[in-house]
Parts: structure tokens; C-alpha cells; sequence
């Protein structure tokens, strides 16, 4: 079994142009698309339906989403992914310019600034628990906590792929090159997926 | 996107820098449009229609769709098809017995 | 242990240099792998999908069992059950009579276990593994690691919903759709359901991933998208449904634990009372929407059904071609409705919800769309119809199986019609027609297919027939009995009788069809028996069955082209395709049938 081919697992296939990984995370892609979208949908039916959102403290004046939740904090995080996305691409462009040292490096950067994002919510998450803001106090913080924790198990999924990648699996470079910068393009593609989520999640729970 | 020369690798990080300016930027937009506090049908499509153009940005340069061949796109147009449809869906939802939006 | 990828030429790795070195494995001791790889943790298709296969028959025998304790109860309310009852805690079945609690238990376990590990399972994962890489000629599936991880988060998965069963307060009890106030606050068993459907539906979405990398990229040159067996289309098309109508109930179930969990309130609507008391008391905050967890589950669970169908269709037309010793009548419009079907599935959801209030507008559009994908499924019944006219049938036992799901499979669809229609629909929503019309579909339907697909490629797994006059009493058998069992279903339902009721004869309209359900009950248990002939069958024909060349069936799809039972890397060389599916009885050919894969002309 260790020695049947698999045609078309780096060289392109002559029709669709594509290696089967790209074909494969592309369609994996896709799903995760309808899982966000479903949550999506149901933020907004859950807000559509309430009298007042963010709903309104008993006793208290009505505020609004920027207000309960931390903006420059998110907005520093957008900054982060954002910035994580383009050095995994740069990760790429290193291996197409035949370079493993420069990989490493900016492997490196986004496996560091996705960790940066994951601190910076932890403080996020510890100081809302602080003050007694749990996932069961209303809606508004039961559909931020939920999306925003799937995007955070997203995140560390891309953080523990990327670090294969950084490490035990960049021995792949040695025998097969061609091989090994499609897997980095392949963790590419899904971790500028990630990005494109909390590009929409963050005005949705934040700003709006 | 195979092995191309340096110079059109070079290329390509140029136009990664850009994007990266522009990405940046918009999300200052976005923060900066936020405190303006529009009316709420207004504030949701301007922040939608922000993030939609950082998202094609992402898409078509760091995602390399803008090389990419038709299968990826017959692919992403199902799928954009049937997110919109999943989107709809709780829209549904507001509809009451007699019609109307409830 | 990567695949090492040789670049001859055009990519494909299949060249003479790769062929020989599948072959030489078998002489050299260095390349032959481990027990727990070969056996256990394999990456060969056709391994996983024995694997597959195996374990949703397994399952599948379990859920039917759970059924006919059901049965029990509905026959005869109240009464102990005979010498079976004593195996069962005084917690579910105190004197071996069936509590409430029990019963619903048993029916959303019922469901939940035909479904989703039982037939999906061995339709797709079983059947789909094994064949589709041989119909196109592949020599795996296109990421045949992630294929086992398929299936070992399949298993686990299942066999953690089972053991719901021995959680505190029992399995989950809220219906296989798990509709909440009822399932958020239900026990732990509703925990667990949720859990495991996370597992089956990751296991689900890798292997409709790899379903389609494999169909587009791996096919053997010359077999064009209009050239691939029916049985393919119809795997290609129930992967899409997959890889998008599930994460839906993905993302529904993480709601629903976080209800259950973390107290959240995104399917509790506020002032809910449970027993007597405000929910807002136990410290769920409220403003959710009960009506979200539908809309999200029905947007999985109506391509969900088309997934169940879809593959047994596949199967079908390939034992209607092979027995009828013709072409597929009308092969184009047949594929072009199946997608068709695939598509419409996805806007048709909410007819399962007429009766939760919805606007005229709303249940008028999902009226029309239910209306609108009956045609497809009238056009592939058709197509299958009129298959046969004209045919020289050869009576075989696959044969039979897929001579009787045409019109069970009509019955099914037609009755599905008064459902769709929402005026009829508010009478019998709920009631025991709508178990009568999906059971048909999916029982007497699909299932019959499976068994169709089980004799059909049974010599190609074993290199062994299986005994045909045994196939032949579980035919007729189970023919008869399963009649028996839905048929009288309909009438129930039209006299008023719901569904998940765990006592019939409360209501006077109940008790005046109760002798139905003795009929029923009888045809269930008679059914269970004629499952035996099949079971030995099974087992006896690994070792006495008659021995089969590559070929038995004279058939000209690619997969009976390669060894009985095929070796990794399944085809010794690559084949070629120089022709349609179905070239049987070909004027001017010396034989009565001429495979896709041999030489021009």
C-alpha cells in the first residue's frame, strides 16, 4: 500500500490546472464558508429579533456594542491577522524564490502573530469574565463568545499546521520542493480564510 | 501559481505590500466610520461594503485568485450561491402568520 | 509514509515503472506492511470501505433491533415484553414494560442510527469507497490518508452516540431532529447525541472532499464527464450536498452545546416555563428563537435526504443496465436530473416546517419548490422505466432488489405529494403517513438498493458469488413483509395518528386503527427473520460461495476489469476509455456486451 501513486498530487492536473490538494482545501474552504455563514445567519436572526441590541442591563442606560466590547484592542488584533497574512504568503514567495531560511522567517512571524492575537483575546475574554459577562449573560455575549471562540479554534488549528510546517515538515523541501510549497500554499489558502472571517466578524460584533 | 522566475515572484510581493497598505487603511476606515454613528441601515452597508473589498483584496492577491483557474471559480460561485442562501435563511424566520414582517 | 510522486510524462504516475512497483511489493518482504496497517489503519480504498461498509451493517441491524422494541410497545401498549424484557434495567422497562421515556429514546435513536451511521455510511462510505475509484479506473482515491481519518472519526463518533444510551437519564429523547426548548434541556444523553454528530459530520466532510478531488482529477484518460457510469454521477453530486448542507448543523449543534453547556439562550425564547417554573430562574437570560434550530437542521437534513437516495439511484442504474443487457434509456436527461435534483434540494427545506406559522408568501415559495423537485426524481424513475422495456431481464438476485425499487420508490414520491402541499399537509404533519412516505423511500427504497449493490459487487470484494437461492427467500421475504410494515402506515396517519406517541389507544382515532399496528408489528418481527437467509449468505459465501473470475455479471463498467477481489493499486495496468457506460448489445459486436475499456472499436 506505501507505494501506490496518487497521480496529480504536485504536478498540476492538465485540465483543471490544479493540484489535488489546492482542488481539496479550496472545497474545504467552501464548507467552512457555509459553517461561518450559518453562523452569520443566525447573528443575525438573533439580533433581528430582539427589542434592543446589545440588550438592555436591567436598570442600566442602553449601550452599544462598541461600548461593551474593546474596539482598539480588536482593531490592534485585525491589524495582527492581517499582517500574519501577508508574511504567510511572503512564506510562500520565500520557497518559490528557492529560500528555506527566509520561509522559516516569516513562518515564523505568522506563527507568532497568530499567538499575539490569541494572547490579546485571552485578555479580552479573562476581563469579561471579571466583571461577571459570561456566555449565558444575554445573546449579544452568547454569539460574540461562540463566533468568536470557533475563529479561535480556527486560529489554533492554523497555528499547529503551520508549525508542522515550520518544523518536522519542512524536511519535505530536501526531497521534494515542488511538493512542500504546495502544502505551504495549500496552510496559506486556509489561514488567509481565517483572515477573511474576522474581517466580517470583527465590524459585525464590534461596530455595528 | 508553479514555480515562476524571481522576477515575476518579485512582482507579486510588490503587489503583497500594496495590499497589506491597503488592508491596513481600510480597517482604520472602518474604526473611523464607526464613530460617526450612522443610522443603522447605512452603517451595516458601508461596513459591508468595506469588508467586501478588503475581503476580494485578500482573495485575489494573497489567495491568488486573480491567477487562479475556472475550476476555483465554478467552485466559489456555488459556494457564494449557497452562503447567500444560508444567509437568507433567518430572514424566513421574521415572517408572520399573516405575512407580514413580524 | 508519503506517496512519493513520479512525474512520467503527463503527471500520471500509473506508467509501467509505477505499475510494476505496486506489483513487486507483494514478492518483497521489506514492503509488506504491518497487520494494524494493512487491516486496521489502512489507506487502500477498498480496505476503508469494507471498513465502512461493515460497521454501518453493523449499525444498521443495531437500529432495526431498537425498532422492533417499538414495535412492541405500539402493538401492545402496556404489556410486558416476553422473555426479551428481562434484559432490560427496571430504569427503561420496570417488569419489562416500556416507560415513556424509553420510547422516545428508542425512536430517536431509532432514526438518528439509520441515518446517519447506517445508511449514509455504507451508501457513501461503503459503497462509494470500494467502487467509485474503480469505476474511473484511479488507483486510490485522491488523499487516501484523510480517508482513513474519515472513517476513524467515523467510528469513534459512533460508537459514542450509542453509548448515550448509558448516560444518566439515557440516550437523547427529543427526536433525530432534536428540536429545542425540549432538547436544550433534556439529560446528558442530548449532550452526547451532539457530540458524536460533530465527529460524523467532520468524518462526513473529509470524505466528500476527497469524493471530489478524486472524480475530477483521477479519472482514466478517455472517460469524459459524459462516459461515467450513473453510479459515479450520482456520488459526485450527493458529495456536494455533503460538503455544503452540513456545516449548517454543524454550526447548529455548537448553539445547541453552548446552550446546554454554557446556559446560553440562542434556542430559548424568553418566558419559557418548564414544569411549572420560569426558565429565566435557572439563569438562562432567554430572547432566543426555538424556530432557528429548525431552519438551520431542515437546511442539512432535506439534502439529507436526497444523499440517502441519490447513491441507491447510482446503484440501480447499473444493475437495470447490466440485467437488462441495454443501454440506460435516456442516460443524459437521467445524470442532468440528478444534478438537478442536487441543486433544488437545497431551496426545499422549510416544507418540513408548514406547521410553525409561517407567512403565506413563505410556505407558498417552498410549496412550489417542493412541487418543482418531483420532476427530476418522475424523470430518473422514468429514465429506470423505461430502461427495462424491450430487455431480455435475467432475473438475478441484484435484479429483483432493483426491480422492486422502482415502484416502492414511486410510492414514496408519490406520497410525499399531499405532504408538500402545504392544504394537506396541515392534516397530516406529524402523523404516521409522513413515517409511511420517508420510510418507503428509504427502506423498501434505499435499502433494497444496498442489498442490490451488496449481491451485485459481492464477487468483485470476495471473488465469490453469493448463494442465489438464499438471495431469493430474502427477497421475496422481505419484499412481502416491508409491505406489510409501511403500507398500513398511511392509513393510520389519514385516521389522525401521530407520530412519537408512546401509546396509541389513548385516543379514540388511535384505538381505531390499533389493529393496524399489530399487523405491523408482526411484519417487522417477520421481517427481521428474512434478514437471516442474507446474513448467512453473507458469512457462508466467504468460503462455500462459487468461486468468479474478474467478470461474473458480463458487465462493462471499469471496475470488472480488475481482479476479483483487486490488489493495491487495483488495475495491473492503466486503463483506457473508449466508450459510454452502457455499450450492451451493440449491433454488429459478437458479444452482447462491449467494455468501456477495451481495445478501439
Amino acid at each position: 500500500m506505501s507505494d501506490t501513486v496518487i497521480p496529480y498530487m504536485v504536478k498540476p492536473h492538465p485540465i483543471t490546472g490544479l493540484p489535488n490538494g489546492k482542488l481539496g482545501i479550496w472545497l474545504f474552504l467552501a464548507s467552512e464558508v457555509m459553517l461561518f455563514g450559518a453562523l452569520f445567519s443566525s447573528y443575525v436572526l438573533l439580533r433581528a429579533g430582539a427589542p434592543h441590541w446589545p440588550p438592555i442591563e436591567p436598570g442600566e442606560a442602553a449601550k452599544l456594542s462598541s461600548e461593551l466590547l474593546n474596539v482598539p484592542l480588536a482593531t490592534f488584533n485585525t491589524a495582527v491577522l492581517i499582517t500574519s497574512s501577508i508574511t504567510m504568503v511572503m512564506a510562500w514567495a520565500s520557497l518559490q524564490l528557492k529560500s528555506l531560511p527566509k520561509f522559516r522567517i516569516y513562518m515564523g512571524a505568522t506563527i507568532a502573530l497568530a499567538l499575539v492575537f490569541l494572547v490579546v483575546k485571552y485578555f479580552e475574554y479573562a476581563h469579561k469574565f471579571e466583571v461577571g459577562h459570561f456566555p449565558s449573560h444575554d445573546n449579544f455575549y452568547g454569539i460574540y463568545f461562540t463566533m468568536t471562540g470557533l475563529h479561535g479554534l480556527h486560529i489554533v488549528g492554523g497555528i499547529v499546521v503551520n508549525t508542522y510546517l515550520l518544523t518536522a515538515g519542512s524536511k519535505l523541501w530536501n526531497t521534494d520542493p515542488e511538493h512542500f510549497a504546495n502544502r505551504v500554499e495549500n496552510a496559506g489558502l486556509y489561514w488567509h480564510f481565517v483572515d477573511l472571517v474576522w474581517i466580517f466578524l470583527f465590524p459585525a460584533l464590534y461596530l455595528l | 501559481m508553479e514555480s515562476a522566475n524571481p522576477e515575476e515572484i518579485k512582482k507579486a510581493v510588490r503587489s503583497y505590500v500594496v495590499v497589506f497598505v491597503t488592508l491596513l487603511c481600510l480597517t482604520f476606515v472602518t474604526v473611523a466610520v464607526s464613530y460617526l454613528k450612522l443610522p443603522r441601515p447605512q452603517a451595516i452597508t458601508l461596513a459591508l461594503i468595506i469588508a467586501t473589498v478588503k475581503a476580494s483584496l485578500v482573495a485575489a492577491f494573497f489567495m491568488h485568485l486573480i491567477s487562479e483557474k475556472k475550476v476555483i471559480y465554478a467552485v466559489l460561485s456555488l459556494t457564494a450561491a449557497f452562503f447567500v442562501l444560508v444567509l437568507l435563511l433567518p430572514s424566513l424566520t421574521l415572517y408572520t402568520n399573516s405575512g407580514h414582517l413580524g | 509514509m508519503s506517496t512519493q510522486t513520479t512525474t512520467h510524462g503527463n503527471g500520471n504516475g500509473h506508467g509501467a515503472a509505477g505499475a510494476h512497483g505496486a506489483h513487486a511489493d507483494h514478492g518483497h518482504g521489506a514492503h509488506e506492511l504491518p497487520f494494524w496497517r494493512k487491516y486496521i489503519f489502512s489507506v487502500d480504498h477498498k480496505v476503508i470501505g469494507v471498513q465502512y461498509a461493515v460497521s454501518a451493517l453493523v449499525f444498521l441491524f443495531f437500529g432495526f433491533t431498537l425498532m422492533m422494541l417499538m414495535r412492541w410497545q405500539l402493538a401492545y401498549p402496556g404489556q410486558p415484553l416476553p422473555f426479551f424484557g428481562r434484559f432490560f434495567s427496571d430504569a427503561v422497562m420496570p417488569g419489562g414494560v416500556m416507560q415513556p421515556e424509553f420510547y422516545n429514546q428508542l425512536g430517536a435513536m431509532h432514526g438518528t442510527i439509520m441515518v446517519f451511521l447506517g445508511v449514509v455510511p455504507l451508501a457513501v462510505g461503503g459503497f462509494g469507497n470500494y467502487v467509485m475509484p474503480l469505476q474511473i479506473g484511479a488507483p486510490d482515491m485522491a488523499f487516501p490518508r484523510l480517508n482513513m481519518a474519515s472513517y476513524w472519526v467515523f467510528l469513534p463518533g459512533g460508537l459514542l452516540m450509542l453509548s448515550s444510551f448509558v448516560m444518566p437519564g439515557g440516550a437523547a429523547q427529543s427526536g433525530w431532529t432534536s428540536y429545542p426548548p425540549l432538547s436544550d434541556i433534556a439529560t446528558v444523553g442530548q449532550t452526547v447525541w451532539l457530540l458524536a454528530m460533530v465527529l460524523l459530520i467532520t468524518s462526513s466532510l473529509l470524505g466528500s472532499i476527497n469524493f471530489i478531488v478524486t472524480i475530477i482529477q483521477m479519472r482514466a484518460p478517455g472517460l469524459t464527464f459524459w462516459r461515467l457510469p450513473v453510479f459515479v454521477h450520482a456520488q459526485f453530486v450527493t458529495a456536494f450536498l455533503l460538503l455544503l448542507a452540513f456545516p449548517p448543523l454543524e454550526a447548529a449543534s455548537v448553539l445547541q452545546l453552548m446552550d446546554r453547556l454554557a446556559h446560553t439562550s440562542f434556542f430559548l425564547p424568553s418566558g419559557l416555563v418548564v414544569s411549572g417554573e420560569l426558565l429565566s430562574k435557572s439563569g438562562y437570560a432567554g430572547g432566543g428563537s426555538p424556530l432557528l434550530w429548525q431552519h438551520l437542521f431542515w437546511f442539512l437534513a432535506h439534502p439529507e435526504v436526497y444523499v440517502l437516495v441519490l447513491p441507491a439511484m447510482g446503484i440501480i442504474a447499473e444493475v437495470i443496465a447490466n440485467n437488462t443487457r441495454k443501454p440506460i434509456w435516456g442516460y443524459r436527461l437521467l445524470v442532468s436530473s440528478i444534478i438537478f435534483l442536487g441543486f433544488m434540494s437545497f431551496v426545499v427545506w422549510a416544507h418540513h416546517m408548514f406547521m410553525t406559522g409561517m407567512g403565506t408568501a413563505m410556505s407558498t415559495f417552498f410549496q412550489t419548490t417542493t412541487m418543482i423537485i418531483s420532476i427530476p426524481s418522475v424523470i430518473i424513475l422514468t429514465c429506470l422505466l423505461m430502461s427495462l422495456y424491450g430487455a431480455a431481464i435475467r432475473f438475478t438476485t441484484p435484479m429483483l432488489f432493483a426491480l422492486a425499487f422502482l415502484p416502492m420508490f414511486a410510492i414514496g414520491g408519490l406520497t410525499g405529494l399531499p405532504l408538500g402541499l402545504t392544504a394537506s399537509d396541515i392534516y397530516l404533519h406529524d402523523t404516521f403517513y409522513v413515517i409511511g412516505h420517508f420510510h418507503y423511500v428509504v427502506a423498501p427504497g434505499t435499502i433494497f438498493a444496498l442489498f442490490a449493490g451488496i449481491y451485485y459487487w459481492y464477487p468483485k470484494v470476495t471473488g465469490r458469488q453469493m448463494n442465489s437461492k438464499l438471495g431469493k427467500v430474502h427477497f421475496w421475504g422481505s419484499f412481502v413483509a416491508i409491505n406489510g410494515v409501511f403500507m398500513p402506515m398511511f392509513f393510520q396517519g389519514m385516521a389522525g395518528l401521530s407520530r412519537r406517541l408512546y401509546d396509541p389507544t389513548v385516543y379514540a382515532h388511535g384505538r381505531g386503527v390499533q389493529p393496524l399496528n399489530v399487523l405491523i408489528s408482526w411484519s417487522a418481527w417477520i421481517l427481521a427473520v428474512f434478514q437471516l437467509p442474507f446474513i448467512v449468505n453473507f458469512f457462508m459465501s466467504l468460503r462455500a460461495g462459487a468461486k468468479v473470475a474478474e467478470n461474473p455479471w458480463r458487465s462493462t463498467t471499469l471496475e470488472w476489469f480488475a481482479p476479483s477481489p483487486p490488489p493495491h493499486g487495483n488495475f495491473p495496468t492503466q486503463p483506457v476509455v473508449y466508450r459510454e457506460p452502457y455499450e450492451y448489445s451493440v449491433p454488429g459486436q459478437t458479444d452482447d456486451f462491449h467494455p468501456q475499456s477495451a481495445g478501439k472499436a
